[in-house]
């Protein structure tokens, strides 16, 4: 798969808004599960009082 | 008797497999594991993605809105089989009354519905420029909103219960109870008429893609999973330390990691 240029890659055929709007999120989502795991994991430890 | 066999596989000398059924005794284990798990689904994400994007070729009906199915289709496998892992180790717990088992069922919860919403969302936008509507109510899509239900039901229900087995057991209850969903999810498409496709992937017959697609989405898949794991095995230290907050092995860990 050859995308020439990263403006058509960006674009996804016009289909950016979907496709990027889906690995966005799923990005995010992951990155605040991982925010909320290391959170969780901080404030657990013993000596620490949530 | 049976306390003392207990008492034997707790610290060891009794079935190697039961022995880390001891929070204590899987507490290590499980920080062991997390790196490895962490890295392979790096590894596999990084691989996923390059297939997803640099190797598989346009769809020749969907153009590139297809691309979405490399997140899509994972996540809604890995939606549906956490479902099912969750119950398993509920079920584990309410049968056999092992203490990690309703700490895992609480632990791959969140991240079951994390998947499970993102299907969802995808779903959606991949909805709109095929099917041009984001949500219709049809037989896969409701049963997939009712899966985020049952887990949003399962971590409200558990988190409001103060005593931590009595949550345990009656989250165990609603998570058995909605295992009846998970065929439903999957057999929807099947059993009813739904705007959804069927499954391009099946045991039984040859899947309806392009290799290189098939091959970026189970690279995908596998990136979902080893984050699953990592994600689970995390979470459950946590939740370790939280209830075993006055257990003397915890308070001599002090400040160690």
């Amino acid at each position: 798969m050859n995308w020439g240029s990263l403006e058509n890659f960006l674009a996804m055929g016009g289909y950016g808004l979907y496709v990027w709007g889906s690995y966005g999120v799923t990005l995010l989502c992951i990155a605040v599960e991982l925010w909320a795991l290391a959170r969780r994991s901080r404030r657990a430890q013993p000596g620490e009082r949530a | 008797m049976k306390a003392t066999t207990l008492e034997a596989h707790a610290d060891g000398r009794g079935n190697p497999l039961l022995r880390f059924a001891a929070p204590q005794a899987f507490f290590p284990l499980a920080g062991k594991m997390i790196p490895w798990f962490a890295a392979l689904a790096v590894v596999f994400a990084v691989g996923g993605l390059y297939v997803s994007f640099f190797v598989a070729p346009t769809d020749f009906q969907q153009g590139e809105s297809y691309r979405v199915i490399f997140i899509h289709v994972p996540s809604a496998w890995m939606s549906m089989f956490l479902y099912v892992v969750m119950a398993a180790w509920a079920a584990f717990g309410l049968i056999l009354n092992t203490r990690l088992s309703g700490m895992m069922a609480s632990a791959i919860a969140p991240t079951g519905a994390m998947f499970t919403f993102i299907a969802l969302w995808t779903g959606a936008l991949w909805g709109k420029p095929t099917w041009g509507t984001w949500w219709v109510w049809d037989a896969r899509l409701t049963s997939e909103l009712i899966l985020l239900f049952l887990y949003l039901g399962f971590i409200a229900l558990t988190t409001a219960i103060d005593d931590p087995r009595r949550a345990e057991r009656a989250g165990a209850v609603l998570a058995i109870v909605g295992v009846i969903n998970v065929p439903i999810i999957y057999f929807s498409v099947k059993w009813w008429n739904t705007l959804h496709q069927g499954a391009s992937v099946s045991l039984t017959k040859a899947p309806s893609m392009a290799a290189t697609m098939l091959a970026g989405m189970f690279l995908m898949a596998l990136a979902a999973w080893m984050y699953s794991f990592a994600a689970a095995l995390w979470r459950v230290r946590s939740i370790i330390l939280e209830r075993e907050r006055d257990a003397l092995w915890v308070r001599e860990r002090g400040g160690e990691a």
